[in-house]
């Protein structure tokens, strides 16, 4: 009963006409859930905005960007946050996004530009094994070791379609040699990160295409030093996650405050140890103590958000070609 | 004719049938008519069109295969508990996915139970992934439900054929040829079929335990068309391909099938005097402990790592198990008020035209039709104010091909039997239905129910465009745990997950059993 | 002599005890009220019920633990006589063989016994093409194939009208006489009893009493028999 009660409450307090302002933020399922950083993100923005801030849950990145689509200019959404280099491209040929009038110090590998997109926090995607077990250098040797590994699929995963991105960044042409060489290791192919994750932890496989970042969950949140990520010679892909306003929002002004505000130490000192990422603007508190263990890639690689959808096609026929024989 | 001679028009029947129809086919219609882009199908999608079908084939022939000698192992012994063994045999069918590919793995992946064992002789681990991993899930899925259906073909065969044949001093050879072979030959095509038509809409299993793109589904094209390149007229075309793909399969098993069910009979067993020898007990005993190992084991590598969890499970994930148990409440009301017209109608009904209609829920993608949903709603309100009403609905539908198979020949059965008295009794309507319809029917809707209640458990539904972060179902909060890296937790909540499944089958089931007219 | 040494039958709770012996060739009646076991005792003799006491023996020897189909028994059922998607020939062919691997000779001894039933021109029909009379002689010609010297009727003829089973009854007697088989006939109408049988057994009270002449009895019933026919 007590359940339903909730239910029936939470359904009609929709109806109740908000006095304070009302922010709503498209963002994807982790990033809401209460092991993600929206609670304490809300919690902060609320104590200075004089507002109601809403986070609304999409499923994953690219679900996010087919919802707005599907919405249009009629969206709820005042901020979507959470989509990645990947999509900005065609997040920004919608034409639903408005420029930000953000300015920050960011603390990324590379310069950002950007005038519609906010970056928010950002990651290296590696292989993570555990810390015992000899590691290849590069991609090379991996494909000729007889290791074995879980990746996600490029079509419906957004780590998966980073590790496309990163062989085609590193190798171009010589792509297709490489994945050639790495269809033995491949043990499987999961629909999502969760999935190869768990396999791995399981024991399926010896390596996992995940962050960089992800062994500082196992130490700080486990105190389990077991896990590392291999630092690959040709450099990492990155993944910058974004925010952007929508044009149609009616709270331009919040969604303005918004993003200022997340690119502050606030909503900044949250990530690291919440979404598992490094921040975009490094917090004066610093780092929280663990992540100085990371790897950190001597190359960062990434391809521009405007050449991205055409080189993710030939990357992903390639990929098809090569893993399917 | 037959509005007529029965106590209760089938309007009420006709009215649902069409609700279904227009709810699935609207939702593809809706996609389409939002689609921009008009691209047709690439060589990928024919390929992936291909694997569909002929893993789906391998499925379907290997879980009938295996369930004809474990069913006939049923149907002619009697022991102590095989009611109760036939029950929790049946449970890898309501497990949710994602669940039961770590309990498989748990036991046949690499590094499983059986690779353990074979390091013990010096043999390698076994090669789960691939084809034949996605097979090996399909027949787990699916053997309980094959068996199900074929064990209550036994049990249609009148307890007479078996006693004339022991008269004639038939062996178990002779029975097999005059009186089991016909029977298979009526029932199996159809389960055959069944079970084609839920393997056509795979994704998950055949995608994580596929090994690679080799494993492409229709499904998963489905979702690369909407996720990667928003090209929502390829994902509706794909979607239309998987209803034809799984609706042919359906009418076919209907029409080679038309009086077979799912419901009585299961514990009747008929004394066998064919099957007594020594070395055909031997045979049955061993069959039975197969399937049973091969059943039980991934479950119990379930209950194994999720036991350490559930004592401290985050208050969230109980909360998402009220929420799943109101949203599997909510779908056994909908498939009620959808099925037991529905069964009603199509006893006096000659076609299976309403039966088909019926199938639709289980053969449309749930991606194409949460999107559909989403917009037609979105104008008109926000679409997270209705995500449980919309998972409850969906979930009622992917139940409803299952619902119907099990009350429709009890709803012969009653029409048969009673229509014509109660007609002279001038019985009609709602005491017809109250006093004769559904106390005859009740274990039937109990077994029904309890089935749909366990599916939308376990389901994850059209949560992704119609997600509501307060509210999240336990599926949906399991896959949170996942992806916030807690795995032990996520196993807990799976735990979780597969008993509130399994109570609430039984609680509908035996309440529909208890006080049943016989 | 089909013998029933001091036998218990258990048909699910139910017990019936039996002692009594029946001479070869003899068409005996199985009488008494509903409920009272006549069934059990007929299905005890023919290997469907348990017999955990006492000894079941024809001609001398114990046919207590074997199959039913191991034994001198042929039976027609109430109902159940004929596989319904197998053809007249074929249903009847099973008495012969249940493999139906018949060669020539038995096809035209399966045919004989069609033309003696009366039905040497439907043998290629099925069951269900054909009347409830026509039905009952279906089977008929099936238990003429078996040849057993032991015919069980377990109320056959129940669902007939009555010339029908007049019919059918006359069909019995003129059959048995000819093969010399012995019959034991439940019935609960002293018509059938009084037309067919040589001696009745009554069944009440949990005892199947030895059989004894039909005329005696149905003109001075017994006290359980007058009863169960409802007699002043």
């Amino acid at each position: 009963m007590k359940y339903l009660a909730f239910a029936a409450g939470v359904l009609s307090a929709s109806a109740v006409v908000a006095e304070t302002p009302e922010l709503t933020v498209y963002t994807y399922d982790s990033f809401v859930s209460d092991w993600g950083p929206g609670p304490a993100v809300e919690a902060a923005f609320e104590e200075v905005c004089g507002c109601d801030l809403k986070f609304v849950g999409a499923g994953d990145g690219a679900a996010l960007l087919a919802r707005i689509r599907l919405e249009g200019a009629r969206s709820e959404a005042d901020v979507v946050l959470g989509l990645d280099t990947n999509l900005t491209a065609a997040a920004a040929e919608t034409g639903l996004f408005a420029p930000h009038s953000v300015s920050a110090e960011y603390d990324l590998p590379i310069d950002w530009t950007d005038d519609t997109f906010v970056p928010f926090d950002w990651g290296y995607f590696a292989f993570v094994h555990n810390a015992d077990l000899a590691a290849p250098a590069n991609f090379k040797s991996l494909g000729e070791s007889d290791l074995s590994i879980v990746i996600q699929d490029p079509r419906s995963s957004t780590p998966g379609l980073g590790l496309l991105m990163w062989v085609k960044a590193a190798y171009g042409d010589e792509a297709p040699a490489i994945w050639e060489g790495l269809a033995d290791n491949v043990v499987t192919v999961t629909k999502g990160w969760s999935e190869a994750y768990g396999l791995f932890l399981e024991g399926e496989a010896d390596m996992v295409l995940s962050y960089t970042t992800s062994p500082a969950y196992h130490l700080i949140a486990e105190e389990d030093a077991s896990k590392t990520a291999a630092a690959f010679e040709e450099g990492h892909y990155m993944q910058i996650e974004v925010a952007g306003k929508l044009a149609s929002t009616d709270q331009p002004e919040l969604a303005d405050q918004f993003l200022q505000f997340m690119v502050s130490d606030a909503f900044q000192s949250i990530i690291p140890t919440t979404n598992w990422m490094y921040p975009a603007v490094t917090p004066e508190s610093g780092l929280p103590e663990g992540f100085e263990t990371l790897i950190t890639p001597e190359t960062a690689l990434l391809v521009p958000a405007a050449e991205a959808p055409a080189l993710r096609e030939e990357a992903l026929a390639e990929w098809l070609g090569a893993l399917s024989q | 004719m037959a509005g007529r001679a029965q106590p209760v028009s089938p309007g009420a029947g006709l009215v649902a049938a069409a609700l279904v129809a227009a709810i699935i086919l609207g939702a593809v219609a809706a996609v389409f008519w939002r689609a921009d882009t008009g691209a047709g199908l690439g060589p990928a999608d024919w390929a992936a069109i291909r694997f569909t079908v002929f893993q789906a084939i391998l499925s379907a022939t290997f879980s009938v295969l295996l369930a004809i000698p474990v069913a006939r192992a049923f149907a002619r012994r009697r022991f102590q508990g095989r009611g109760v063994l036939v029950t929790i045999l049946g449970a890898p069918f309501i497990l949710p996915v994602i669940v039961a590919v770590f309990g498989l793995l748990a036991v046949f992946g690499r590094n499983g139970w059986l690779s353990i064992v074979l390091g013990w002789v010096g043999l390698p681990p076994v090669q789960i992934y691939g084809l034949h991993g996605v097979v090996l899930a399909h027949v787990f899925f699916n053997l309980p439900l094959a068996t199900r259906l074929i064990l209550q073909g036994w049990g249609d065969v009148p307890a007479e054929q078996f006693r004339l044949a022991a008269q004639l001093g038939f062996s178990a050879s002779h029975t097999r040829r005059v009186i089991e072979w016909p029977m298979l030959a009526r029932t199996v095509p159809g389960v055959w079929a069944v079970i084609f038509a839920i393997c056509i809409t795979s994704f998950a299993v055949a995608l994580t335990l596929g090994g690679g793109p080799r494993a492409t589904t229709v499904e998963l094209a489905i979702y690369q068309a909407f996720w990667l390149e928003f090209d929502l007229g390829r994902a509706a075309l794909l979607s239309v391909i998987q209803i034809i793909l799984a609706g042919v399969a359906a009418a076919i098993a209907l029409k080679l099938t038309p009086f077979e069910g799912l419901g009585a009979g299961l514990d009747r067993t008929v004394m066998r005097w064919d099957a007594s020898a020594l070395s055909l007990r031997f045979w049955d005993a061993g069959l039975i402990a197969l399937a049973a190992l091969f059943l039980l084991l991934p479950m119990a590598a379930i209950v194994l790592s999720g036991f350490g969890a559930l004592a401290d499970l985050p208050a969230q994930v109980w909360r998402a198990a009220g929420v799943s148990i109101i949203v599997a409440l909510a779908s056994t009301a909908i498939l009620l008020a959808l099925a037991v017209p529905l069964s009603w109608s199509i006893a006096q009904a000659k076609g299976a035209g309403m039966e088909i209609a019926g199938i639709l829920g289980l053969a449309a993608s749930p991606l194409v039709i949460g999107t559909g949903f989403f917009v037609i709603l979105n104008p008109f309100v926000n679409p997270q104010d209705l995500a449980l009403v919309v998972t409850a609905l969906v979930n009622a539908l992917m139940a409803l091909p299952f619902a119907l198979r099990i009350l429709v020949p009890g709803a012969r059965e009653v029409a048969r039997g009673h229509g014509r008295l109660a007609v002279s009794l001038d019985m009609s309507g709602w005491p017809y239905l109250r006093h004769i319809f559904l106390p005859r029917m009740r274990a039937r809707i109990g077994f029904a129910a309890g089935l749909t209640a366990a599916l939308s458990m376990g389901d994850l539904g059209v949560v992704v465009l119609f997600a509501d972060p307060q509210l999240a179902t336990l599926p949906l909060q399991m896959y949170r745990l996942m992806a916030a890296y807690q795995m032990e937790a996520a196993a807990g909540a799976g735990l979780l997950l597969l008993s509130l499944s399994l109570f609430l089958f039984w609680a509908f089931d035996a309440g529909g059993r208890r006080g049943a007219a016989a | 002599m089909l013998q029933l040494d001091r036998v218990t039958i258990v048909n699910g709770g139910f017990r019936l005890a039996a002692d009594l012996s029946i001479t070869p060739g003899r068409r005996v009646a199985v009488m008494g009220p509903s409920g009272a076991g006549k069934s059990t005792l007929v299905n005890g003799i023919a290997g469907f019920h348990d017999v955990p006491q006492g000894r079941v023996l024809w001609q001398g020897e114990e046919i207590t633990a074997l199959p039913p189909g191991k034994r001198p028994v042929a039976m027609l059922f109430q109902d159940g006589n004929l596989f319904p998607h197998l053809t007249i020939r074929q249903n009847a062919g099973l008495g012969l063989r249940p493999d139906l691997k018949l060669n020539d000779g038995d096809w035209a001894q399966v045919d004989q016994a069609l033309t003696r039933v009366g039905l040497a021109d439907l043998g290629a029909r099925r069951p269900a093409e054909l009347s409830g009379g026509q039905q009952s002689r279906a089977a008929w010609a099936r238990v003429l194939v078996q040849a057993k010297p032991i015919l069980i009727l377990d109320e056959p003829f129940s669902a007939l009208g009555p010339a029908l089973k007049v019919e059918m009854l006359d069909l019995v007697a003129e059959l048995t006489a000819e093969s010399g088989a012995t019959v034991l006939m439940v019935t609960h109408d002293p018509e059938d009893a009084a037309r067919l049988a040589d001696e009745i057994v009554l069944v009440a009270d949990g005892t199947a009493h030895p059989p004894e002449d039909a005329q005696a009895m149905l003109a001075d019933p017994p006290p359980a028999l007058k009863a169960y026919l409802g007699e002043g």
